[in-house]
Parts: structure tokens; sequence; C-alpha cells
């Protein structure tokens, strides 16, 4: 009889220590579990892994290194990664998304590369409540896109401001007498491009620019011998691209091959990337693209050095450090917050204010709105140029040295 | 003058079409091999270059002489080894086709893989003889040039071969009948075998060529893929000439449409003029018909 | 109709049944792979019942499956869904009328090549009508459709592609597609209409296919011409249905299923040597089944049985000739 109680104390003193011990564990987690699917094949590939996934690499080798996310037992937790690829199609970004929710039961999602899958994704992420950090989605509709899903918060700003970025800077230009203002234009035939040439031909026109030549050419060309002979024909002093990586390159060396010396050569997504550096070695310089970066800021100088020390190679110069700050961003507000409840950290990223790479920055209408529109290669470095306002942006140089 | 640069650029993109698509009307025309791998060979040699370049700073056309009989060897094995049975146990021709389609189509993601896991997904390019030629008034890019002349020399030099040797002249029985072939104590497997590494070989050449001025990454094969099969096919399968005239063709249109039409529908026109031709001529410009 | 007979059709309904009620019982994720199950059965059976009989390999799956996801794109929000539905399939049989109706001289691969040209043409124009009339090559689709819906509309069109097939074979029509597949020229001499036989069969599957993909559209939220006409998913179709054997009404669902799981499987657990492991595989499955999965499994049937008879078993095969 006695024996028996005893056991049943026994019995009773362990189920507390078990369930003591759930309970415990469920308030301080061994690990934040953080999943993504990104396009490690397919057409995405080439622009995923330059921007987006050696970021991801870079934030989760850093923050496991300093022992983990701080929690709010003062605890650091290390940082658990679940990653797929997403083969650059939206039905298996889709899936993979869900996977990672149902299946991993990740706590926080890392957003894929691009805008179309960023789109695809956000469904997903917004029915089932996880914060979306889309950074490399650069569309107009970024303020439609916000009012749908209350959880999701934008880094790339739109199609428009881009163009506009342009605009000013060579309306700045113009002012100042440096270009007289016969524009040619063309654009890849994609979203992005046709947004910011849709943006840019009314703003030029408005701002009283003569636009000679305004064409487009289908995603994938890499000829654009026939488009820069049309230019070259037209004589125009600037010349603008709307292009994406690989036709940056080849409409910048077919530009130099035949000749096409405008005092403006501007040229989109691609140009802030080493690659094109390490291709055009001294004939960048003078070359205007998107982004850019703040090349007085400490901060960045020392993420692109660390970027190169872990990843074995720089990052581009435009959303590379947008979105190892928005990692920093999440980071910061699980810190604050000091779990990993998601409407809390979403709540917070909302309205906190974060010290990243990029500065101090607060996503006002869950929107960053600090970023760089036009930047421009001058002693080998990508300075930013535009919004001329911010804080470390350059004068830009022109006209271009001609084509060596 | 607007006219002139159309045709030169014609000239040199429909120089490169005809140079890619060459070692696919061998391994598909006489190997009858349709190799959806193709395009990943090509690109698998433009890394080769690019590494042998940045690496080791070796000039691409020094590259070539080292990258194009590994091609070649690795095709003959690829053939041996992987092909070989397929055809074997195949009873008829499109069951080879089916089969050829489904292990190629394997073969795809194996190589990809392959450049992937090595390099990574990112874009490559690096900058080899980006000098100007300047044509009666027009510039033109070395390289692209380059490009050309060796569609060219590889068209003539393969000409050559298959009219005026034995070995050639074997392959272009098998091209045209396997089974009379064997009847003339022509060794078909061997043929075969033959046809398909040159055509690697062939691709090897033009992943390095091209890659002199093209951005490339791991993923991009299946676009060079589908183009030389476009060549190819509206040429009529199997024939050197026809794939030369095809390619350049193609090249002409599209230079012709980006400076008088719109840049934007060049694509589209090359689609609707490869269609068109099948329509008219459902064998290709210079394809025989078969019963 | 005897036992054997019957398994079958009885395992098919259960298994779409299983589909159905996933959004009843199970997670997004399994929701997710019903859908995904469902759209290439129906995309692959829809695609074997032409090109399984005729020999016609078709590679312009996705331009009718990317008309039905435009369709949607365009009309998704101004008209009620089931009329939209109704036009997506309306509009895929009609470009199939069409391009039916040039094509008709192609055989083998040049008529392979055509349809994935015609595929890639479709795309380009698309992108160049998008980007010079309506301003933008992307559009947003925001349809409060949800998942558990998208996976009964599937199912249901899943098995009207099955009785369809079913129906087919017993058909004057069927039977005039399987002798255009053993020789087109007999059965013109038997007189059997082969224009006629090839159009219907054509037009009528890429209805479906463009019925499947304005289904599936409203999962994307953004839809492009590259999105809407991949050409990975010509291949896939093809591919699947290769794999399970285009000569049976099941064959490409034996093809479906595995590999769907073998994609999944890879991709969750190697996504760095996805592209290798997923070649290696693909490769040892050509080799080691050659007649595609419903060769295996009747060799296998037809084993079992021929033993305790003893009979010889040497009886006629149906066509297996998938080209």
């Amino acid at each position: 009889m006695k024996l028996r109680r005893c056991r049943h104390i026994i019995a009773a003193v362990a189920a507390c220590a078990v369930a003591g011990l759930g309970i415990a564990q469920a308030q301080q987690p061994a690990s934040v579990r953080i999943g993504y699917a990104i396009s490690k094949t397919g057409p995405y590939a080439g622009g995923a892994s330059t921007t987006t996934l050696p970021n991801y690499q870079l934030w989760v080798q850093e923050v496991n290194k300093a022992g983990g996310i701080k929690l709010a037992d003062g605890r650091r937790v290390p940082v658990e990664v679940v990653e797929y690829d997403d083969r650059s199609s939206s039905e298996e970004a889709v899936r993979a998304i869900e996977r990672l929710i149902n299946q991993d039961k990740v706590d926080f999602v890392l957003p894929p590369w691009g805008t179309a899958l960023n789109l695809a994704v956000g469904p997903v992420l917004d029915r089932a409540g996880y914060p979306h950090l889309a950074v490399t989605s650069v569309t107009n509709m970024v303020p439609q896109l916000s009012k749908r899903w209350e959880n999701a918060f934008f880094f790339g700003d739109t199609s428009s401001n881009y163009a506009e970025g342009v605009v000013a800077v060579l309306t700045q230009l113009r002012k100042d007498g440096k270009v007289e203002g016969n524009v040619a234009m063309v654009n890849v035939a994609d979203q992005f491009g046709i947004e910011l040439a849709n943006a840019a031909r009314p703003a030029l026109e408005k701002a009283g620019f003569k636009i000679v030549y305004n064409q487009s050419y289908p995603i994938g060309t890499q000829d654009m011998q026939s488009i820069v002979n049309e230019m070259r024909r037209r004589n125009p002093d600037i010349v603008l691209a709307f292009s994406y990586p690989p036709d940056t390159i080849a409409f910048t060396d077919q530009a130099k091959t035949l000749g096409l010396n405008p005092s403006v050569f501007y040229t989109a997504v691609g140009t802030a990337f080493p690659l094109f550096k390490q291709r055009f070695g001294d004939n960048a310089e003078g070359v205007m693209g998107t982004g850019g970066i703040d090349t007085s800021s400490a901060a960045i100088r020392d993420y692109i050095a660390r970027h190169q020390a872990a990843l074995g190679k720089e990052p581009d110069r435009w959303l590379s450090p947008v979105t190892y700050a928005s990692l920093q961003v999440l980071q910061q507000a699980i810190e604050k917050v000091g779990s990993l409840d998601r409407k809390a950290v979403a709540q917070e990223i909302r309205n906190g204010s974060f010290d990243t790479v990029l500065g101090t920055i607060t996503l006002k209408d869950r929107v960053y709105s600090g970023g760089w529109m036009v930047g421009q290669w001058q002693n080998g470095e990508f300075h930013a140029l535009a919004p001329m306002s911010g804080t470390g942006a350059q004068p830009a140089q022109v006209p271009k040295p001609h084509w060596k | 003058m607007p006219i002139l640069d159309a045709l030169l650029n014609g000239l040199t993109l429909g120089g490169m079409y005809a140079l890619v698509a060459m070692g696919l009307t061998l391994q598909y025309g006489v190997a009858r091999i349709m190799n959806l791998a193709y395009g990943e060979f090509l690109i698998a040699a433009a890394f080769a270059a690019y590494w042998l370049f940045t690496g080791f700073s070796l000039n691409p056309l020094a590259g070539l002489l080292l990258i194009v009989p590994l091609a070649f060897a690795l095709n003959w094995l690829i053939y041996r080894v992987l092909l070989a049975p397929l055809v074997r146990r195949a009873k008829t021709r499109a069951a080879l086709e089916v089969d050829s389609i489904l292990a190629t189509f394997g073969l795809l993601f194996i190589v990809e893989g392959i450049v992937l896991v090595l390099f990574g997904g990112s874009y490559f390019n690096y900058s080899f003889l980006a000098g100007v030629l300047e044509v009666l008034g027009t510039p033109l890019a070395l390289n692209r040039l380059l490009a050309v002349g060796f569609a060219l020399l590889l068209g003539g030099g393969l000409y050559l071969l298959l009219n005026h040797t034995r070995r050639g002249t074997a392959i272009r029985a098998v091209a045209v009948d396997p089974v009379a072939a064997q009847l003339v104590a022509i060794d078909v497997r061997a043929a075969a075998a033959l046809a398909f590494a040159l055509g690697g070989a062939l691709v090897a050449a033009s992943g390095v060529l091209v890659s002199m001025f093209l951005t490339f990454n791991a993923a991009m094969g299946v676009v060079f893929t589908m183009k030389a099969l476009i060549v190819v096919i509206m040429g009529g399968v199997g024939n050197l000439a026809g794939c030369l005239l095809a390619g350049l063709l193609l090249g002409f249109a599209e230079s012709f449409v980006a400076t008088y039409i719109d840049p934007g529908l060049t694509i589209a026109v090359n689609f609707a003029l490869f269609l068109l031709v099948l329509i008219v001529r459902p064998h290709g410009l210079f394809g025989r018909v078969t019963a | 109709m005897n036992g054997r007979q019957l398994v079958l059709p009885l395992l098919g309904i259960v298994a779409l049944a299983a589909c159905a009620v996933t959004p009843l019982v199970g997670s997004g994720y399994a929701m997710s792979m019903a859908i995904n199950m469902l759209m290439f059965v129906s995309l692959a059976t829809a695609w074997a019942l032409f090109s399984g009989p005729t020999g016609y390999i078709s590679l312009a799956t996705v331009a009718f499956f990317g008309i039905g996801a435009y369709t949607v794109a365009v009309l998704g929000e101004t008209l009620p869904w089931p009329l939209v539905l109704v036009l997506a399939a309306l509009f895929g049989c009609g470009v199939a009328l069409v391009v039916g109706l040039s094509t008709l001289r192609l055989r083998g691969v040049y008529f392979v090549i055509f349809t994935f040209g015609l595929a890639e043409l479709m795309r380009q124009l698309v992108t160049w009508y998008e980007a010079n009339y309506a301003g933008s090559v992307g559009r947003f689709v925001f349809l409060d459709i949800g998942q558990e819906q998208i996976v009964w509309q599937l199912t249901a069109v899943t098995a009207a592609v099955f009785i369809l097939g079913w129906l087919l074979k017993r058909s004057r029509l069927g039977l005039a597609l399987r002798m255009i597949g053993d020789d087109e020229t007999v059965a013109l001499h038997c007189g059997a209409n082969t224009t006629f036989a090839k159009l219907i069969a054509f037009s009528g599957t890429a209805a479906f296919m463009a019925l499947i993909g304005a289904i599936v559209a409203p999962r994307w939220t953004y839809i492009d011409p590259t999105i809407a006409f991949s050409p990975v998913v010509s291949f896939q179709v093809l591919i699947m249905a290769l794999l399970g054997g285009a000569g049976r009404l099941y064959g490409p669902a034996l093809g479906v299923i595995p590999l769907v799981l073998l994609f999944e499987y890879l991709s969750a657990n190697f996504p760095n040597y996805f592209s290798i492991l997923l070649g290696v595989t693909f490769m040892a499955i050509v080799y080691l089944v050659p007649n595609g999965i419903a060769g295996l499994l009747e060799a296998q049937l037809e084993r079992m049985r021929s033993k305790p008879a003893a009979l010889p078993a040497t009886r006629p095969q149906p066509n297996e000739d998938a080209s």
C-alpha cells in the first residue's frame, strides 16, 4: 500500500517534471528555424545566386558565429536552415513554401528571388500569418500588394521611382548644361523593363527631353547590334537601356564595339553587379545603372569586406546590401520581441526602427523607401547618385569617357 | 548604311546559329539521337573555356585544342556506353526516338547539375578579342566574326570529310538508310558513334566560341538546344548545307526585323519563319521525303 | 466485365476520391501535392489521348495550358468564374483547330519541333502584344478562389478526361486514331477520315489543357508569358506520359505519380544536388523500365496469369508504340 502510494507520487512528480520540461522547451526553443525556397536552377538562378542566396548564407553564418539570435531570457539560439530549390517556377515556389510552413514548421520564411515568385508566394505567407520581407520584388503594384497582405514588407520600392530617379538626374544635368537632351531608350519586354520604360517616357517628355529612339526587345536577347546601330544613327547624347543582366552586358559590349558614345550611358539591372566591373574594367567608368551604394558609409564598406571574406565574391551594389539589411531587420525584431511570436515580430517590424548596414531604417507603411535609384561607376566603385537628397549621394560625372 | 549594317549583323548572327546547330544535325541526322542535352554540352564547354581563361589565362583559341578533343572522346564514350544499348534494343526508329529523348533528358539534368555544383548559378562572361574590324564602314566585333569564320570553316571541312572520304561516305550512307548501309558492309554502329562524337566535338567548339561574346549561366543550355533544333529541322535533318542556310535565314530575318520593324518581334519572326518553312516544306529546306 | 477489368477503374475512383477529400482533412501542403498530382495526371492523360494512339508527339501542351491561364488573367476579374472556364476551353480548342489544320502534312520529329515552335511563338506574340498594347507584360490575378476549390475542380476535370478516354477507346474515332498510328496511308484507304479524326482529338484534348491552365492560374497571383508558356511544362508532361506508357488510358497516370513523388523527394532532401540525382534516376528508369511502367505492370500480370494455365505467352501485344 505504502509502496503503491509512493509509486503514485513518483509518477505524479515525473509527470510534472515532464510537463514542466515541456513548457520550458516551448518557451525556449533550441533553435530558430528559418526556411527559404530559392531558384538554384532555371532562368532565375542567375539573379538569385547573385543577390539573394549569398546574403542568406552570409547572415546565417554571422548570426550563428555570434551564438545565435538572442531571445527574452537572454539566451542565444542558433539559426537552423531549411532550404529548397523552387526551380524558377511559381508552382514549385508555392508548394515549397507550403512545405516549409506545414511540414517543416519553420518559424520564419525568407522570400524567393524576383517579383514573380514573391507575388506567387505572397498569398500563402499571408494566409499563414508569416511576415514576408520582399526585397527583390520591384513593381508598381507595391501599394496595392501591401494593402492586400498586411504582413508583407517591401524593401525594393516601385519601378516608377527608379525611372523618375533617372529623369531627375538627367534634368539636373541639363540644368547644369552638361547634356542637351536627345534620348535613345530601349527596354527588355519583361515586367520590370516595361514598367521602367512606361514611367520614364512621360516623365522625360514632361521634362522636355526629346525621345529619338524607343523600342523593346524580347527577354533573353543577347544580340543588340541592330539596336545599337539604330541608336548610333540618331546620335543621342543620352542612352537608356532598361535591361536585365545578360542583356546589360551584351548591350554595353556592343555599344563599345560599335562606338556608341553618348554623354550619359545607362543600363538597368546588372550594372551594379561585380560581373560588370570584371567584364569592362576601366570601360565601366561613367556607366550609370540602377542601385548604388553610399561609399562614405563605414558599415557598407565593412559589409562588402565581410561578404568577400565569407563567400569569396563581392556583393552587387544594388539589392545585396538591402537584402542583408532586411535580414538584420528580421533578427532585431525577433530580439526586441524576445520570442518567435510571428504576430508580435511583424508588429515590431511595422513600428520599430532598425540599425542596419544601410544605417537606421524604418518601414513606414511597410515600405522601405530609402533605397538608391541611380548609381554610377566612378573610380572603380558604384557610387549612388539619386535620390540626390540622400546622404552620401555623389554628383554625376558627365560626359562619360569614350570607350577605350 | 542601315541595309549594310543589317546584312552584316544578320551574317554574324546567322553564322552563330549555324555553328551552334551543326553538331546536332550530325547527332540527330546520322546517329539518330535526339539529344536534348545538346545545349548543356555547349554551356559546359563555355564554362571550360572560361575556367581555362580566367584560371590559367589560357587563350580560348588554344583552349579549343584542349576542349574539342576531350569533348570528342567524351561524346564517343557517352554514345558507346549510354546510348548504344538503347539503339540495340529499339525495334523501330520511332522507339529509338522516344528512348533517346528520355535518356538525354536525364543527361541534361546531370550535366547541368555538375556545372551548377562546380560554378553555381550566377552569370559568367569574360572579354576576349573584343576588338573591332571595319567592314565597308560598318564596325563588327572580332569575336563574333571569328565565330562566323569558324562556322564556315567547320561547315566546309565537314562537307569535304563527308563527301570525299570513305568514312564520310559511310556516315552519309547511315544517315540515308541504316539498314541498307549494313547490307553494303558498313559498320553502322561505328559510323553512328563517330558521327555522335563529331557532333559533340562541334558543339564544344561552338560553346567555346560563343563564350567569347555571350553572357552565360548554368541554366541557359536549353535555349541553345532549342535554337539548334529549330535550325536543324528547318534545314532538313542531317543536311549541312540546309543547316547553314537555315541559320543564316534566321539571322537575317532577325537583324532586318530589328532594324526596320521592331526589335521586340525578332524571336516571334524567327518562329513564324520556321513554322512557315515547315508548312510549305514539311521536311525542311533540304530534307528528303522518307517513306 | 470481369473482376480484373474492374480493379483499375476502382483504384482510379479511390485515388480521385482521396484527392477530393484532402481539403477536408489535409494541410495546405497536402492540398498542394494533390493539385500537382491532379494537374499532371489530367494533362498527361489528355496528352496521351491524342499522342498515344496516333504517334504524333506534341510539345504544344503549354501553348494551350498558357492560353487557359491567360484567359483567367485577362477576363478573370470581369466575368463569372464558370464562364471564364468555358471561354478558356473554347479558346484552347479554337487555336488547336487552326494549328491542327496547318500541321497536317507534318510527321515525326518535324511535328514535334513544330509544336514546340508554336508554343514559343505564342509566348513571343503575347509578350509583344502585352508590352506594346497592354502596357505591361505581367498580369495580376487576385481571385477569391481557394486551394480547396482548385482541388475539386481539378478532380472533376481529371475524372472527365478519364471518362472521355474510356468512351473514346470504344468509339469509331478511337479506332481511326489507332489506325493512324499503325499506318496513316492504310487508315486512309480503309475509309477513315484521318484529317477529321486527328483534328477532333487534337483540339478536344487542347480544350482540356486550356481548362486545366485556367483552373490552376489563380494559385500564382502573377502571370507573365514566361510563366504561362514555360516549355518545361510541355516537356514534363511528355516525359511523364512516355514513362508511364502512352498506349494505355491509365499509363500516363502511372508515370505521373512516381515522378511527382520523386521530384518532391529529391528537391526536399537534396536541394543542391537535385539536378544530378534527378538525371541519374531518370536514366536508370529509362534503362530498367524500357516499355513504360504500364508495360512493366502488364508483363508482370501476364506472367502471373499465364503460369498456372501454362499457356504460351505469345499472344499479340496491343500497340505499344508510343512514339
